[in-house]
């Protein structure tokens, strides 16, 4: 009477209820695949929006000069703002806790090559500019770099999709493109990014170039804008504060004037996000329990019956001498048995639909949903307190049966 | 002679909604090692009851039960396991065997809740049917089986743990003639051997055989006789 009439006992079981033990199977499988598919379309859904995020870069400021809004010792408001290259260096100087990047632009240049001609946005910066943006140069490529700066060279990185543009699907390093009728080596691709928020256009569409270059051909010398990224992104609103007070002193405007430089802090974003996600998953794994749970009901039911009609045999089994704690743990294994066929089910459903779903093509709106460890995780320990608790009840009923009662004795 | 059992002015009550039926009526009996005891009585006098409680199956509602020297009144439901395991073997007039389970694993159940390995297990339950004459049935089902093969199976069960006293319910009451014989037979064999066994029964022919016949009526001892040894 081992582990083998352990089972022989709930195949009898299963054999006296067929239609009820399948019922009750299939709550178990549904609700597991309700609440592993809830928990990972949410994660999935939440990888994709991060990841659009990060397209734009993670936990960075983008600032604008503007003008200021404020009087500031005897000088009027309404005065514009200007930065240069050397504000920006000044704030590298001052506020070493963060790094900055200057941003300049042109909307009205035209790249040639061949018989094609776009007029795209051209940006001129640094080589952390790519860093801060999340902008990766695809294998053969590289952005922008230090050398390019110090000796002005005409050097262009591409977004993926101005280069498609540009040279369809042929190689586009080393190649050159005319801007303006100069010529540019193309030194990079990007790689291909997700990214729904931009300020001037996806990077997608955008031709790079060194800003010292830029500076040169254009003889601008003022910036469009620039950012800047905090090393520990806790530290953001301080930097923020640290920028106004160093802009301020070097323009002369109040540095409570949040007007004079206009910023978008995405750490912002951030923060909401972190917030929506942690109820959104929570909202989800809670709708997907109720399923679990009433499938735990649906157990728990078939349990009292196995209960009710198996007295007898509890009755025998505690006139030769079982104790009540064995017998509760029969049913309670038994119980536990049923819920983990109906899990193991419920997560092959799963992991088939997952793997299928990519072939669906909508990953690209509602992200590609992963059975995660946090999603197997979440499930097994759902099934496993509800099994539990489905269990303890019947099983408990079983073990305080009278020896005489359950023999039909009195 | 010692003692096994002892019971002290025991009574039962049992109250089924205003009715209160009095099915033991302040009950004395002592049974001592090796008697063999055949209780008797009109239906309804209290046999079975007593024997419940005889089992530890039942608890009186007022009285003392001792057996093998322990009072058994008030004991918690795992320690009246562990009794019923080690001193009582029951066997049923309706056999009670488990219905998807082989004769060997029947016999072996009381085995289990002691705790014995599988493999002595194994061998002690084989023995067992042997010694029921099942040598060759160890493998069938209950629904495989007559009636007295049954019952001896339950016997098997009963004995196996080498229970201190064997307690039998009307065990030959669902069986014929014939297979009933084998039964009280088979109970002289283990009387003869050394076996303590109380015995309900409402034959007198099969209470002729046993060495002490108890008369219940109205749940109250009228006749207590022993046979010339
Ligand atoms: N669970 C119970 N509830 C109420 N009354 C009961 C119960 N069990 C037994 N009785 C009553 O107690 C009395 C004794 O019953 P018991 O079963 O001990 O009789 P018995 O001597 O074994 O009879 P029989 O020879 O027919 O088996 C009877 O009057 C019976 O109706
Ligand atoms: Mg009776």
């Amino acid at each position: 009477m081992g582990s083998l009439s352990f089972f022989r006992q709930m195949l009898q079981d299963v054999r006296q209820q067929k239609l009820r033990t399948a019922l009750t199977v299939l709550g178990i499988t549904w609700g597991t695949v309700s609440v592993s598919l809830l928990v990972a379309f949410g994660e999935g859904l939440e990888a994709r929006i991060r990841a659009n995020q990060r397209g734009l870069g993670e936990n960075i400021v983008i600032a604008w000069p503007s003008r200021t809004s404020l009087p500031w010792e005897g000088l009027g408001k309404g005065r514009r703002i200007r930065i240069t290259e050397e504000d920006v260096e000044a704030l590298r100087r001052e506020i070493p806790q963060a790094r900055f990047s200057g941003e300049m632009s042109r909307e009205n240049s035209t790249f040639r090559r061949e018989r094609v001609r776009i007029t795209p946005e051209v940006s001129a910066n640094s080589p952390i500019f790519a860093a801060m943006r999340n902008i990766i140069p695809a294998a053969g490529g590289r952005y922008v770099n230090d050398l390019d700066l110090d000796r002005r060279r005409r050097v262009v990185f591409l977004g993926d999709k101005l280069k498609q543009d540009l040279f369809g699907d042929q190689e586009a390093v080393g190649q050159t493109v005319m801007l303006d009728n100069v010529p540019f080596l193309v030194v990079g691709v990007m790689e291909k990014k997700a990214q729904d928020s931009s300020y001037s256009g996806r990077d997608e569409g955008k031709a790079f170039i060194p800003d010292a270059t830029f500076r040169g051909l254009f003889s601008e010398r003022y910036l469009e804008n620039f950012i800047f990224q905090a090393h520990d992104a806790s530290a953001t609103p301080d930097v923020t504060r640290k920028v106004y007070e160093v802009l301020a002193r070097r323009h002369k405007f109040d540095p409570a004037d949040k007007e004079a430089i206009g910023m978008w802090d995405t750490s912002e974003a951030e923060k909401f996000f972190a917030i929506f996600f942690g109820t959104f998953r929570a909202f989800l794994a809670i709708i997907g329990s109720f399923t679990l749970v009433v499938g735990g009901i649906g157990v728990s039911n078939i349990m009292y019956v196995v209960v009710e009609e198996r007295t007898r045999e509890i009755g025998v089994k505690l006139a030769v001498g079982a104790k009540p704690a064995w017998i509760q743990r029969q049913f309670l294994a038994e119980t536990l048995t049923l819920t983990a066929v109906g899990g193991v089910c419920g997560m092959l459903v799963t992991f088939g639909f997952l793997a299928v779903f990519p072939l669906l093509g909508l990953d690209e709106y509602v992200g590609t949903p992963q059975a995660s460890p946090l999603v197997i995780a979440t499930t097994t320990a759902l099934l496993g307190v509800i099994g539990m608790i489905a269990g303890w009840f019947p099983a408990r009923r079983a073990s305080l049966l009278d020896p005489v009662v359950a023999l039909k004795l009195a | 002679m010692d003692k096994l059992i002892e019971l002290r002015d025991v009574r039962k009550v049992y109250s089924t909604g205003r009715l209160e039926v009095q099915a033991l009526r302040g009950l004395d009996l002592e049974v001592g090692r090796n008697e063999y005891v055949a209780i008797v009585g009109p239906s309804g006098s209290g046999k079975s009851t007593l024997m419940n409680i005889l089992g530890c199956l039942d608890t009186p509602s007022s009285g003392s039960y001792t057996l093998s020297g322990e009072a058994v009144a008030g004991l918690d439901r795992n320690r009246l396991a562990e009794i019923r395991n080690r001193h009582i073997g029951f066997v049923f007039q309706s056999f009670n065997l488990l219905p998807y389970a082989t004769a060997l694993e029947n016999v072996e159940l009381p085995l289990l809740f002691a705790g014995v390995s599988a493999k002595e297990r194994r061998e002690r339950a084989a023995a067992m049917l042997d010694r029921v004459e099942l040598g060759d049935r160890m493998e069938h089902k209950p629904t495989e089986l007559s009636g007295g093969q049954m019952q001896r199976v339950a016997i098997a069960r009963a004995l196996v743990n080498r229970p201190t006293i064997l307690l039998a319910d009307e065990p030959t009451g669902n069986l014929d003639s014939a297979s009933g014989k084998a039964i009280v037979s088979l109970f002289e064999e283990l009387h003869a051997a050394g076996q303590t066994i109380v015995l309900i029964t409402h034959d007198s022919g099969i209470a002729k055989l046993a060495s002490r016949v108890v008369r219940v009526q109205d749940g109250q001892i009228v006749e207590d006789v022993r046979a010339a040894a």
